[in-house]
């Protein structure tokens, strides 16, 4: 019975997220799109949690759903276009792109319907965050630590270039 | 094939996902509109990396590490990409990105 | 003393290349000095040489088992190079034989060089020369030797063109060389086709080998090519037709060098390359043959260029040709004895000549035209005299030396006729000519030179000690050299045999035909250029067989014939490749290059800025290639079919 929750589960979560994704893309107003987009970070949480992954499932709401669209959210606001509605066209290369990417899902798809893949008997824990943090903190310290001065030096070069530079003469 | 989830379920679920951001990356003018389709690329990435996790390697949190440190550097790739659109707004009142042919020829 | 010698023979090359070496760096600005080095290191080698020299030829053992020392110079796998020595009595002889002629020549040219500014130089060049020279001569490999060989054309080539502000001497320089060369060539790959099928260069190892060469897999034809290949840089070397043209041009070089190089040493290298490799010639008669016939022509033909030549060393240049040419004849009927007998004897009287020549025009300011002479005899005793005695020697008057080593040949000559060669007849013929003519021209020369009436505008005077010294020194070698090698005592043969021990009777029908040969062309100049003071015969004659005095005057028209050679057939292959050059191979690469250029032109306009159409083409060809791996990888065949 189980089996048949999670299924459900997986089947409509999926739904969401391609359906929102598919709208995040074609949708002409920019706002939209952005807002169609945290709903599919939210089912991507989802399928996290479907995958007994609960500390990447926060994560994920947290920095996507939550900083990064909010960032996105004041990009677009800083660029404002004068009409919103059609603030994000299609350029002449969609008529290209669909059989391409067509193409490559289903390729992607037939070989993964021919691989073998051979599931593990075991079972992954459902608290995952006492496990995680031992290895993230002793194996990955250094991973972890670049991750940090990474971030720190990124948010510090995007102020810099945000900056207002007064040399320029057109400036906003 | 019983009605238990399989990790070829998640992994077309992600080459979807990763295929629409694609779509989404390819055809739009506009710049804020690509980061955001390259955003959705890097969570049907994500998605492969739990699946494939869970799955097959349960007992090794090495997926799951995997992706928290993807999405730690996609949000600083965000931050990053929306600072250098603002600077390129600035000096062209565009992010039309098919107006930034700069470096034809 | 003699032993110290033998084991230190390596010394005898080795001074005159340091005191070359001690006058390029350190004495070159103070002239005396210089010169004093260089006969101190040459005089050194010749007592070294002459102890040497002894030491041989009084033990007769040297001769069936050569002194041989040599140092590993490099080795690899199947092929290792010695430098080393070789002393036996023909290297002896020549060691002696060079070093003194050496010696003598460089005392003359203390006098003759006087205050030349490039003095030094000259001496460093001699000592170079010399110490290459004495090199090859004892040299125990033809690698050696040929290196060695290289060294003395190259001293050659700066002694001819020493007096580089004369256009000719430049020319001559370069001629000599490149002449030289194409000879050298030919030899380089006889070398090469030795080392590669006998697997050595070692003369003793050759010598060992050679005669068992079915062994080696060749056949008799390939060693015939092999033995002329190594024919022909003696060819070039020692002024064989048809490359003989660079040694009279070799004239306009200093009168010492001339004497040095192209009489005494460095153009008999030749003669001794070949006789030192008469083993290999002892096996392919074909090849011996082709030697004794190209030097029984270059004897006569350049004895007949010589009869009419005016300057005086440009006849002693063509002398030597033919002489040279009496020396391959020597080898090419198998006697290395007569050969080198000659070699030993023409030494001297030829140098002695040349530096008689050098002392004459010492004395009359470089006028070299023997017509303009005349009567020097009575200002110039010494030099007249001594040239008169180089003249009997080189005609064959007994008892001097050119007449014992002539006869040797003409005896051999007629020998090798009689054992069954009908051709050598025609080589005897050749060679019996010869004589005539070379008495002849010599005697020409010294009539005209010496004896007649005085030519007013003339003001000789005798030559200083410096140089006269060595003309004597030279005279009585002239005199008596030719005295080892009587055919009542043969010292010679004994020394200089190589399983040819020439001690027949003494043949005195052919000595009696050989001295009314010499006495016959004396008495013709003696008629022609003596009796008749104004030489109205000899004008009358050179009338009446106008072409044939043009021909000979003009040396056959043999430099004529190489400069149409080059001007026609090597510049039209020349112009004919260059225009290929122009047209074929610059077009092929201005060709690649434009296609380069031309697809550059059109593909960037696929460079659009664009950055997403790149990422569309690069995900068009992600698809394509996947696609193409799936279906070419037999464990995912199919998996693009559908589901199996």
């Amino acid at each position: 019975m189980d089996n048949v929750y999670s299924l459900l589960a997986f089947v409509l979560l999926a739904g969401m997220i391609l359906g929102s994704a598919l709208l995040v893309v074609t949708l002409r107003n920019l706002v939209h799109s952005v807002l169609w987009l945290i709903v599919m970070f939210v089912g991507v949480a989802g399928i996290f949690l479907l995958l007994n992954a609960d500390f990447v499932a926060a994560v994920q709401v947290l920095v996507y759903a939550g900083a990064v669209c909010i960032m996105i959210v004041f990009g677009v606001m800083l660029v404002q276009r004068p009409d919103m509605q059609n603030s994000n066209p299609i350029n002449w290369r969609f008529k290209l792109a669909a059989p391409v990417v067509g193409g490559l899902f289903i390729v992607i798809g037939l070989l993964t319907a021919k691989a073998q893949l051979t599931a593990s008997p075991q079972e992954v824990p459902e608290q995952t965050v006492q496990a995680l943090a031992p290895i993230l903190l002793n194996d990955f310290v250094i991973p972890f630590e670049v991750a940090a001065v990474l971030l720190t030096v990124a948010l510090t070069g995007a102020l810099l270039l945000v900056k207002e530079v007064k040399a320029n003469g057109n400036g906003s | 094939m019983g009605t238990a989830l399989n990790p070829s379920y998640f992994i077309v679920l992600s080459a979807a996902l990763f295929a629409i951001g694609l779509y989404g990356a390819l055809s739009r003018k506009n710049a804020i509109a690509v980061l955001i389709s390259i955003e959705i690329m890097l969570t049907a990435v994500n998605i492969n990396l739990v699946a494939i996790n869970k799955f097959l390697t349960p007992e090794a949190f090495i997926g799951q590490i995997f992706a928290i440190f993807v999405i730690t550097v996609a949000a600083a790739e965000v931050g990053l990409g929306l600072a250098i659109i603002i600077a390129m707004f600035r000096s062209r009142h565009t992010v039309d990105l098919d107006d930034f042919d700069w470096m034809k020829w | 003393m003699v032993d110290f010698a033998l084991t230190h023979a390596w010394l005898v090359p080795l001074l005159p290349a340091l005191a070359f070496v001690i006058i390029v760096f350190l004495t070159r600005p103070y002239a005396r000095l210089s010169s004093t080095v260089a006969i101190a290191a040459i005089f050194s080698s010749f007592v070294l040489a002459a102890n040497i020299a002894y030491g041989v030829f009084t033990n007769p053992g040297f001769i069936e088992k050569p002194l041989v020392y040599s140092l590993r110079w490099f080795g690899m796998e199947g092929f290792t190079v010695d430098v080393g020595v070789m002393l036996d009595p023909t290297s002896a002889m020549m060691l002696f034989m060079v070093s003194m002629v050496a010696t003598l020549i460089q005392i003359y040219s203390t006098g003759y060089m006087h205050g030349d500014p490039q003095y030094s130089v000259f001496f460093s060049y001699l000592s170079l020369f010399a110490a290459s020279m004495l090199g090859l001569v004892i040299s125990s490999n033809l690698l050696q030797m040929f290196i060695l060989w290289e060294l003395v054309g190259l001293c050659s080539f700066l002694l001819i063109g020493f007096y580089t502000f004369k256009v000719s001497a430049r020319e001559a320089a370069k001629k000599a060389f490149i002449t030289t060369r194409i000879g050298d060539f030919g030899m380089m790959l006889g070398l090469l086709f030795l080392q590669i099928v006998f697997g050595t260069l070692d003369l003793v190892g050759l010598a060992e080998r050679v005669p068992n060469y079915e062994q080696f897999g060749i056949s008799l034809g390939l060693l015939t090519l092999i033995a002329i290949l190594l024919f022909i840089g003696p060819i070039g070397k020692s002024g064989q037709f048809p490359l003989h043209v660079w040694l009279p041009d070799a004239m306009e070089g200093p009168t010492p060098v001339s004497a040095l190089i192209h009489a005494a040493t460095m153009v008999v290298a030749g003669v001794y390359l070949v006789g030192r490799t008469l083993f290999l010639f002892a096996e392919v008669p074909g090849a011996a043959e082709v030697v004794a016939f190209i030097g029984a022509f270059t004897a006569i033909f350049a004895a007949t260029i010589a009869i009419t030549q005016r300057e005086i060393k440009r006849i002693l240049a063509y002398s030597t040709v033919s002489q040279l040419g009496y020396m391959m004849l020597a080898l090419g009927v198998g006697s290395l004895s007569a050969s080198m007998f000659h070699l030993w004897t023409h030494a001297f009287f030829k140098a002695l000549m040349f530096l008689g020549a050098g002392s004459v025009l010492h004395a009359l300011h470089d006028k070299a035209d023997v017509w303009e002479m005349g009567g020097l005899i009575k200002k110039m005793p010494i030099t007249g005299w001594t040239f008169v005695i180089g003249g009997l020697a080189i005609a064959g008057i007994p008892p001097f030396a050119g007449f014992w080593s002539k006869d040797e040949i003409l005896l051999v000559t007629l020998e090798y006729a009689k054992h069954g060669h009908a051709l050598g007849y025609l080589l005897f013929f050749f060679a019996a000519v010869t004589a005539f003519l070379t008495a002849f021209y010599m005697w020409r020369l010294i009539f005209l030179t010496f004896f007649g009436k005085e030519k007013p505008e003339n003001h000789p005077h005798e030559s200083p000690l410096s140089m006269t010294f060595p003309l004597v020194v030279l005279a009585v070698l002239a005199a008596v050299g030719g005295l080892v090698g009587t055919p009542w005592a043969n010292v010679w043969g004994e020394w200089i045999h190589f399983g040819d021990v020439h001690h027949g009777d003494p043949n005195y029908a052919l000595m009696i035909l050989s001295v009314v040969l010499a006495v016959a062309g004396i008495g013709l100049a003696y008629r022609l250029y003596y009796q008749d003071e104004e030489k109205q015969l000899a004008k009358q004659l050179a009338e009446r067989y106008q072409s044939l005095y043009k021909l000979s005057y003009n040396k056959y028209y043999v430099d004529e014939l190489y400069a149409w050679f080059t001007r026609t057939v090597v510049d039209a292959g020349a112009k004919a490749l260059y225009w290929f050059d122009i047209y074929v191979v610059d077009n092929i690469v201005n060709g690649l290059a434009g296609v380069t250029k031309l697809s550059g032109q059109g593909m960037r306009f696929l460079h659009t800025g664009k950055m997403q159409t790149y990422a569309l083409v690069f995900f068009l060809a992600l698809l394509v290639i996947t696609v193409v791996l799936a279906y070419g990888n037999p464990t995912l065949a199919g998996s693009l079919g559908g589901v199996n």
